[in-house]
């Protein structure tokens, strides 16, 4: 599958794979879900071209939203915020955008480069920086391996726009944006990481919104037909493998600095009878810990699932007496370098843990 | 005095209380024009009593009448939403998640207008009377009665929606107004939807109540009349006239309250088991715990405060079907006095289980003589089964707890459940949801978002007085004012600190408390 269209019936599918991708954050897709349908229904395509699809001097940049997921979830987006902060940066560059490259695919994230690709009437590149969710805006591998976070443009519903120029680094970038958000009504448009095509091929991490969507189609063929399991679905569209079967016996959750942490311990059943698992996160799942020993860290995946429909359970929704299963999928290469560890290993989160790959982890 | 109902799907319940008291009770069977069965269910109430009903200080009513015709689709207003938000708010349209026939039962019109705030409460865009006007114009001229009103941030301020009310008055007067502020809380689309649910549902509400009204005028009695809420608080037949889809899921709400207030226990598991399904929810501080996930009613998404719940499929009517015996989910319901074995019918039935079992005695027992012991045991065994799985779904640690057995099929259940410290069943247990209704309370909350500036102790303690202002114009007698719930959470990926808080205030109905018969 090189160029494809998402449909309505991919977009369901992409939520659903996107929020299992989205490791427990990532946001709430349902907003997301509404607009992109709605466009989809008024006649607009969105059409995804292969990472390796794309010619080496084609302009790119992310576009996505950036602010309080609880002030967008009010103030709904008027509709062209994100459009706008693409133009903004086109204007500034000089260039046309010939295609959006996705930020992250995990979660609500994932569906905003589809509304900017429809409304553009540009494709949007079968990538992003992530292969999952992340916390924050410099654990993405574009700034990783090099891309310049500026020039940076931000645009709001009610006509003002902001470019950025030039800064010293990602971590500027953030701080000095998000005051402007607050400025221009807590949640805005953001066009950002413009890069070639070239640049796109070294640093994105390809094919993951057809993951997403294979994984969403799996999980809704499961729910369908009642022979097919779930779990088996998704571990063959992610390549991963189970790491836990159990119930949430206990769920220790705490919001400080704008991040939910907190630790979950869970009861093991069948095949896990009698040990235990412990799971650290912040907004995602980070550490998973059986019987004391690491099994699992980040940047590779820790995904929860409801054990019955594949379900996946984000952060905010933990409680005791869940039955799930806990799937360790192997994260992207580019994950896994020196200095992209640096930025999204353990020790990026507190845990003085070295980076084992799950698949040596046994 | 007063006197407590509950109008469920199949039986209206009813209690006299004097105080902490149950003086009489009844079960009688819902009747599709709700009043009839209600006026019923009174006057056997008075007769048994004896009391005289000038000695009433309150009547309280808990209804899932609005929520059955939503969920019917029928006698519901031609509506219209009005959302105030442009140049934001424009991205998904009104109406657009629900499903087609229930958007076409109510004419699912809409426009948007300027208007709205901020989160920090500065101008989103000027609101334009003439603007307003002219689409209040349009839609009277398309046919609407019923509007609902949202503007973006109303739940930090209902100026601009207040504004538009005063509009509408102005331009058409017999247009019911339904404004989002006085629904919900934040969250646009979902208070919107339970916005528009109310307006469609107000004239039904109109003539609902005002059918309830006339009936206790025709039975002599002239006590004040209240509706229950979903969250166990009352509202005064005005605002039920305003205000029809604060009443929806009231009733698990009532049998859960009703089983904190019989049972004594304000924290416990309560398992209400009906004829068809039961239901578990967990009670805190004598309220029920509230669900995280989205409420939806008719397939449409709201904001409401819902019960945390799990339902079941074993109630006193379920078939009983095998071997290895399979119970429900489907139960022969009301007809159980007539269908079930103990009761001279064909159909083996949960309570028939019961009966052979030895646990219950209901009914005829010789008629269960013919089951054989040994399938009702294992019938035992899976009714025990069902609800321990729902019971440590509910559950939010591993530590025992009590749990309180109530409902018409409670005798299903045994003594001892795993994960329970112990079974407790009040007396009264069978009409619980309607002490419920009796012994509600009114409420006043607030939810809003404030800069952390001004430090979080002073932010919370502004919300609580809020709160309890709020409770007491709602008609609490000041002094009796608690504070339930209280909610903070620093708002997420802000630049400048900002705090979301919401608080609930409920106290004594002054009617109830000036008769001094609620402690």
């Amino acid at each position: 599958m090189s160029n494809w269209q998402v449909d309505e019936d991919a977009l369901e599918s992409i939520v659903i794979g996107a929020a299992v991708l989205g490791t427990g954050g990532g946001g709430n897709p349902y907003v997301g879900r509404l607009r992109a349908r709605k466009l989809l229904r008024a006649g607009h395509a969105i059409e995804v071209v292969a990472l390796e699809d794309v010619p080496d001097d084609w302009s790119l940049c992310t576009a996505g939203g950036m602010g309080a997921p609880t002030i967008a979830v009010e103030k709904i987006a008027g509709g062209s915020e994100t459009t706008d902060a693409v133009r903004a940066l086109e204007d500034h560059v000089g260039q046309r955008i010939d295609a959006i490259l996705p930020a992250e695919i995990g979660g609500g994230n994932s569906i905003e480069p589809m509304i900017v690709a429809a409304n553009l009437g540009i494709p949007m590149v079968d990538a992003d920086g992530m292969g999952r969710a992340f916390p924050t805006m410099p654990m993405i591998t574009y700034f990783i391996y090099g891309i310049s976070p500026f020039p940076c443009a931000l645009a709001d519903e009610k006509g003002n726009r902001i470019v950025y120029p030039q800064g010293v680094d990602d971590y500027w970038l953030e701080r000095l944006a998000r005051s402007s958000a607050v400025q221009m009504g807590g949640f805005v448009g953001c066009a950002v990481a413009y890069m070639s095509g070239a640049d796109a091929k070294r640093t994105a991490i390809g094919g993951t919104l057809s993951r997403a969507r294979a994984l969403g189609d799996r999980v809704r063929l499961a729910r369908a037909v009642r022979d097919e399991d779930v779990l088996d679905g998704i571990l063959a569209a992610t390549g991963g493998r189970t790491l836990f079967e159990g119930k949430i016996v206990d769920v220790e959750r705490r919001s400080t600095d704008g991040f939910t942490r907190g630790q979950i311990l869970l009861d093991g059943f069948d095949g896990d009878a009698g040990a235990q698992m412990r799971i650290s996160f912040q907004n995602e799942y980070l550490v998973a810990w059986r019987d004391g020993e690491v099994v699992a860290t980040v940047p590779d995946l820790i995904c929860m699932v409801n054990r019955e429909d594949g379900e996946p359970i984000t952060v905010d929704r933990l409680r005791y007496g869940y039955r799930v299963a806990i799937l360790g999928v192997p994260c992207s290469e580019l994950l896994r370098t020196p200095e992209a560890l640096e930025v999204v290993g353990p020790p990026a989160f507190g845990y003085e843990l070295p980076f084992e790959p799950m698949e040596v982890v046994r | 005095m007063r006197i407590g109902i509950d109008v469920g799907g199949t039986n209206t319940d009813a209690v006299l209380m004097d105080g902490a008291t149950v003086v009489a009770k009844i079960k009688t069977s819902t009747t599709a024009d709700v009043t009839s069965g209600v006026v019923t269910a009174i006057e056997s109430l008075l007769r048994s009593s004896g009391i005289d009903r000038a000695e009433l200080r309150a009547v309280m009513i808990g209804t899932t009448h609005f929520t059955n015709a939503l969920i019917e689709r029928r006698r519901l207003a031609p509506t219209a939403v009005l959302r105030l938000g442009l140049p934001a708010a424009a991205s998904i349209d009104p109406f657009d998640d629900w499903p087609a026939d229930l958007r076409d039962a109510v004419g699912g019109r809409w426009r948007l207008a300027h208007g709205g705030h901020e989160f920090d409460g500065r101008e989103l865009s000027a609101l334009d009377p003439a603007e307003i006007a002219r689409i209040v114009r349009e839609l009277v001229s398309d046919g609407v009665e019923s509007l609902a009103v949202t503007a973006v941030f109303s739940s930090l301020t209902g100026e601009t929606e207040q504004h538009v009310a005063r509009i509408v008055a102005e331009e058409a007067p017999q247009v019911a107004v339904t404004l989002s502020h006085e629904i919900g809380r934040v969250g646009l689309l979902e208070r919107e939807n339970a916005t528009a649910i109310n307006a469609a549902l107000r004239p039904l509400a109109t003539t609902t109540v005002g059918s309830f009204r006339r009936s206790l005028g025709e039975l002599g009695i002239d006590a004040p009349l209240y509706l229950t809420q979903n969250d166990g608080t009352l509202m005064s037949a005005d605002m039920a006239e305003r205000y029809p889809v604060l009443t929806f899921a009231s009733g698990p709400t009532n049998s859960m309250r009703g089983a904190a207030f019989l049972s004594g226990l304000p924290d416990a598991l309560v398992l209400d088991v009906g004829g068809t399904t039961s239901d578990i929810g967990a009670l805190v501080h004598g309220f029920p715990r509230e669900s995280a996930v989205v409420a939806t009613f008719g397939d449409v998404r709201t904001n409401f405060r819902m019960p945390d719940l799990i339902s079941f499929g074993l109630g006193g009517g379920s078939i009983v079907r095998g071997e290895q015996p399979r119970l429900g989910p489907d139960s022969v319901g009301y007809a159980i006095t007539e269908r079930a074995l103990v009761f001279g019918g064909d159909v083996l039935t949960a309570t028939d289980l019961a009966v052979a079992g030895g646990r219950a005695q209901v009914g005829d027992t010789a008629l269960a003589s013919g089951v054989d012991p040994a399938l009702a045991r294992r019938g035992l065994d899976a009714m025990r089964a069902m609800t321990e799985d729902a019971l440590d779904r509910i559950k939010l640690a591993r530590d025992p707890e009590p749990v309180i057995v109530v409902g018409g099929g409670s005798i299903l259940v045994g003594d001892e459940l795993a994960g329970a410290s112990r079974v407790v069943r009040p007396e009264h247990y069978e009409v619980a949801n309607a002490v419920g209704a009796a012994i509600a309370q009114v409420s006043g909350e607030i939810d809003r978002i404030e800069p952390s500036d001004d430090g979080r102790e002073r932010i919370i303690e502004r919300a609580r007085c809020a709160a309890v202002d709020r409770a007491v114009a709602n008609g609490a007698v000041p002094g009796s004012v608690q504070i339930v719930e209280i909610e903070d959470a620093p708002v997420p990926y802000m630049e400048k600190r900002m705090l979301r808080v919401r608080v609930k205030a409920v106290g004594e109905l002054t009617d109830v408390a000036a008769a001094g018969s609620v402690a």
